[in-house]
């Protein structure tokens, strides 16, 4: 009979392979930084050395020109024009989506019963792709065989049909409208979050005291929401700034640019005039613009420092 | 749970009149642009000239589903699904494992490397874009779909490792402690403790990156150039070309590849909401 001796190493127990400190942290992480490098961190940078370049992305290397392209940004008044309209995007995302979204979340908070059926409806939009529906509203702003101007004409009120994609001063609302009909459901399930964490028997109690349903709204839920209402004109408005898809499928940025933004201006400048130097500047000013929009919205409002 | 009192109310309550009209003129909202294309996408070219837009179609033609199936709409069906179910492997993959290490593995630049990495969410993708085709084509990788699954898996990463750490975070010292007694290396631990844990965490990100990545348009846009390596977005794009003047067969197309989603949420409603909300409200 063998019997064993504490130094002895137990014949189940495996012996555990030492692996070197720094090695565990780096075999983990490297995808994704080897990743994040390859996609991310270097064609940002890169972005910002083909803005010194004046380049129409034939031949191996474009003419290093310096500062020339952004001296030109600054004085371009393409760019500053696709910027207002960014900027106008940002705030009727604000003044539009929150307010009806936030009525919306209230009525489903108290709809009960039809609430099923009317959220499902509600949230369609936010699944179509964006090319999808930018096709599908094109089609529904059509001037002569669209629904929206037929409907007009059918009801006598033809002063009102506009060709609403191919006229400069109808361009970008038509298009704000179909962004909003997109957006509007993913604010309403922000703020029903927001609302269903409101306490039961706060509304209880001010019933009870004799408040109506509009004051506990007003002075109770309200405030009740400000953080899910700041979160939401964050998201809004930086998602404003990049925004892209369906401005370039309904309009491509036209007619003469009263529906530009920075994206679809970068991508008319890379793909259509082969300026791949100058494309990029506008690719690099935008980048600036975002972060220090987010960066001093960050600051003002402190909800989305990550929990480290 | 109490019921609400019934009590008699006090003053005129606008939330009882307003916000019921609302919701009845938002269902209309809603409802008619999909009823447009559905009603379309079933008439015929000439019934879609000859009768109004708010005419119901004179019989249930399935010619224009019939043309765009026989397109190469399927095609782009197969390699959406291809390049989102790679691309969603490779971010669950890599994601968790560098989740992982930034919320379990002590070493030096833990922390700055994880703020370095969420700040990759305000990074506006577009600026990417001209340096990311002039790499894939020295790469050589132009109009394949492998072009797509690199930029589809950095874009993604930052939100889900962001979600995933909060996630590992959460689970308990102890089973780690204990999983290392047993004798466990660090990849037995990540792989048999952590992977199972995070079965709802994963799910999440899983969610949220298929539906961004399903509807990505421009990168597919720019990348790839013919049909047989486009995905579905693109499938609108290119048969606008074809179906110039004909909205019935356009709106059949627009109507299909507003199915899947549409049918996925029916399915899994709650799921959906909360991977959309989870991932949004962190990025």
């Amino acid at each position: 009979m063998t019997s064993y001796t504490d130094t002895q190493v137990l014949p189940l127990a495996r012996p555990t392979r030492a692996w070197p400190a720094w090695l565990v942290p780096t075999f983990f992480l490297a995808p994704a930084v080897i990743m994040l490098v390859i996609f991310l961190l270097y064609p940002l940078l890169s972005s910002f050395q083909l803005s010194l370049l004046n380049w129409n992305g034939l031949g191996t290397q474009g003419k290093f020109v310096g500062l020339d392209n952004w001296l030109y940004l600054l004085r371009d008044h393409i760019f500053w024009l696709s910027l207002r309209n960014n900027i106008l995007l940002a705030v009727f995302s604000v003044v539009i989506q929150l307010p009806i979204a936030l009525a919306l979340a209230v009525l489903l908070d108290q709809a009960g019963g039809y609430s099923r059926v009317l959220k499902i409806v509600y949230f369609l939009p936010l699944l179509m792709s964006s090319v999808a529906l930018g096709v599908l509203a094109k089609n529904l702003y059509d001037p002569n065989f669209g629904p929206i101007n037929l409907i007009l004409q059918a009801l006598h009120m033809d002063a009102l049909a506009h060709d609403w994609l191919g006229d400069t001063h109808y361009a970008l609302g038509s298009i704000i409208a179909v962004v909003c009909w997109q957006n509007i459901p993913f604010y309403m399930v922000l703020f029903m979050a927001g609302l269903a964490s409101f306490p039961d028997e706060q509304q209880e109690a001010a019933l009870l005291d004799g408040a109506s349903e509009w004051t506990i709204f007003w002075h109770i839920k309200l405030p009740h929401l400000y953080g899910t209402l700041r979160t939401g004109a964050l998201l809004a408005i930086i998602g404003s700034l990049r925004y892209f898809d369906l401005i370039f499928v309904m309009s491509g940025g036209g007619p003469e640019h009263s529906s530009e933004l920075m994206a679809t201006y970068m991508y008319h400048t890379v793909f259509d005039s082969f300026q791949l130097g100058y494309g990029s500047t506008i690719a690099s000013a935008m980048f600036i613009v975002v972060t220090l929009v987010a960066s001093l919205a960050l600051r003002l409002t402190r909800r989305f420092e990550p929990e480290v | 749970m109490l019921t609400t009192p019934v009590l008699p109310r006090r003053g005129f309550a606008p939330s009882r009149v307003v916000v019921p009209t609302l919701g009845l003129f938002w269902l209309a909202v809603t409802l008619l642009p999909f009823l447009f294309m559905v009603m379309t996408s079933f008439k015929t070219q000439e019934d879609s000239f000859a009768t109004p837009i708010w005419a119901l179609p004179s019989h249930l033609d399935l010619i224009n589903y019939k043309a765009v199936l026989q397109g190469d709409f399927l095609i782009y069906l197969r390699n959406s699904v291809f390049v989102i179910g790679v691309s969603i492997t490779l971010i669950l993959l890599f994601g968790a494992m560098a989740a992982f290490a930034l919320a379990r593995l002590r070493f030096r630049f833990n922390q700055p490397l994880f703020g370095l990495i969420v700040a990759g969410m305000i990074v506006p993708l577009h600026v990417t874009l001209v340096p990311v085709y002039l790499m894939t084509r020295q790469a050589g990788l132009y109009d394949t779909m492998f072009a797509l699954i690199g930029p589809y898996v950095a874009m993604s990463l930052p939100v889900s490792i962001f979600i995933l750490t909060g996630f590992m975070k959460q689970i308990p010292r102890e089973l780690e402690e204990a999983a290392q007694l047993d004798g466990c290396g660090p990849i037995a631990i990540f792989a048999r403790i952590f992977l199972p844990l995070c079965g709802p965490g994963l799910s999440t990100v899983a969610i949220y990156n298929g539906i961004n990545l399903w509807n990505e348009f421009i990168f597919a846009y720019v990348l790839t150039s013919t049909p047989t390596h486009r995905t579905l977005p693109l499938a609108v794009w290119d048969f606008q070309s074809q179906f110039a003047s004909n909205i019935p067969g356009m709106m059949a197309v627009v109507t299909l590849t507003a199915l899947p989603l549409i049918a996925a949420y029916a399915f899994g409603q709650e799921k959906i909401v909360k991977g959309m909300m989870a991932g949004a409200l962190k990025g």
